[in-house]
């Protein structure tokens, strides 16, 4: 069922002011594909009467449900599978060799949807890097959306999500069946904090980071929310610490502090040296 | 590169090979764990093979056990793919020798991942 344009501008307006996430022209199946289902969940039959309903009620709960279906991503284990591999065989000893005199190791996922990513960082630590068993790790994962985040708290996921990117030995070692779905193990769910955070407002307090995933994310906000999470990026970020964003997203012409490292396909980015 | 697809539904062969030949795959089909065994006396090692669990003849899991005896085929990977779910199912094909496990209903991004993760480059 095809958006008429006043309502798709309407849904973009009413999903930058609470997200700052822009809905260009063009984007209209993004936002049939995510809204359907609520349409048919409140039994609207049509995206014209969802809209009707949100204009009568700005603020209600329709309002939070079409924020949290416009703010969520698919994703999948691993995706990508380059930057995971940079962590393992770069990153991470990078920063085990230049941290092993304070045994610290400070960790943020910023948008981390249903999940995947930061229990796949999890995962890389806990089967790759046993020495960091005995270190203190601060690892946040943070999300815009409430329903997202529960999700991550529970770690639980269906088969066809299981099947997504996660290779089978990790799925034995660090998950459990829970009837028809499956459960991510105590060790690694109790290894994050996941709390909510949007991107384009205060962020909460975290330590000096050493390790920064923001991938696929930046490319929903306008040129200036860029400049400016990238720029605190840059204050939060310690000078020796890394930068990982989406494979088609950059800081080039929006933050010229940051240098690109020269693994494939990974979105590394580091400060600029000197 | 050259992979087998082992599964005694037809059409779940066709579904396979569809992918792997959209991957440039040269494609093999055997209904079978023996047929798929006879298969590869005369291909020699491959790059792959897709595995049915539950076939008849000789099953999936008697299969990966057979071609994991014989060092020719050390670096062939092995992938399950089967609507065994059970913990115990993975375990025991992982031990036995297969590189990996996809559990039915898959989709082609679940096959390019799991090969992906296999080392096989299908990008």
């Amino acid at each position: 069922m095809a958006i008429n344009p006043a309502d798709f501008e309407h849904i973009s307006k009413v999903v930058k002011e609470e997200s700052a996430i822009v809905l260009e022209k063009g984007k209209e199946y993004l936002v049939e594909s995510r809204l359907m289902p609520l349409v048919h969940q409140e039994k609207l039959e049509t995206l014209e009467n969802l809209v009707k309903q949100l204009k009568a009620k700005p603020k209600g709960e329709l309002h939070d449900a079409v924020i949290e279906a416009m703010t969520t991503n698919e994703t999948s284990f691993f995706r990508d599978i380059h930057p995971f591999e940079t962590l393992k065989k770069e990153i991470i000893p990078n920063l085990i060799e230049k941290r092993k005199d304070k045994k610290e190791l400070n960790i943020w996922c910023g948008a981390s949807s249903s999940g995947q990513e930061c229990y796949s960082l999890a995962m890389i630590l806990r089967n790759e890097f046993p020495v960091l068993n005995s270190w203190k790790i601060y690892f946040a994962a943070s999300d815009i959306s409430n329903q997202m985040l529960n999700r991550c708290r529970s770690g639980i996921y269906s088969q066809l999500e299981i099947n997504r990117g996660l290779p089978a030995p990790l799925m034995v070692k660090f998950f459990n069946r829970l009837g028809t779905e499956w459960q991510v193990k105590e060790e690694l769910r109790k290894m994050i904090q996941f709390r909510i955070t949007n991107l384009s407002e205060k962020w909460p307090y975290m330590p000096a980071l050493d390790l920064i995933m923001m991938r696929n994310v930046l490319i929903y906000f306008d040129v200036d929310m860029k400049k400016d999470i990238l720029g605190r990026v840059r204050k939060i970020l310690k000078p020796d610490g890394f930068l990982f964003l989406g494979a088609a997203e950059t800081t080039l012409n929006l933050d010229e502090n940051f240098e690109r490292m020269p693994y494939k396909q990974s979105g590394c980015y580091r400060l600029k040296q000197g | 590169m050259r992979a087998l697809v082992i599964d005694d539904s037809r059409a779940i062969r066709m579904i396979l090979g569809q992918i792997l030949k959209a991957l440039k795959f040269e494609v093999f089909n055997a209904g079978h764990g023996l047929e798929a065994l006879e298969v590869l006396k005369e291909t020699g090692p491959l790059d792959l093979a897709l595995v049915d669990w539950n076939m008849p003849e000789m099953n999936g899991y008697e299969f990966v056990c057979e071609v994991r005896k014989d060092d020719k085929y050390k670096d062939m990977r092995l992938m399950m793919v089967t609507t065994e779910t059970e913990m115990s199912q993975v375990v025991k094909a992982l031990e036995a020798g297969a590189n990996e496990y996809v559990m039915k209903p898959f989709t082609k991004e679940m096959i390019v991942e799991k090969l992906t993760i296999m080392g096989l480059s299908v990008e």
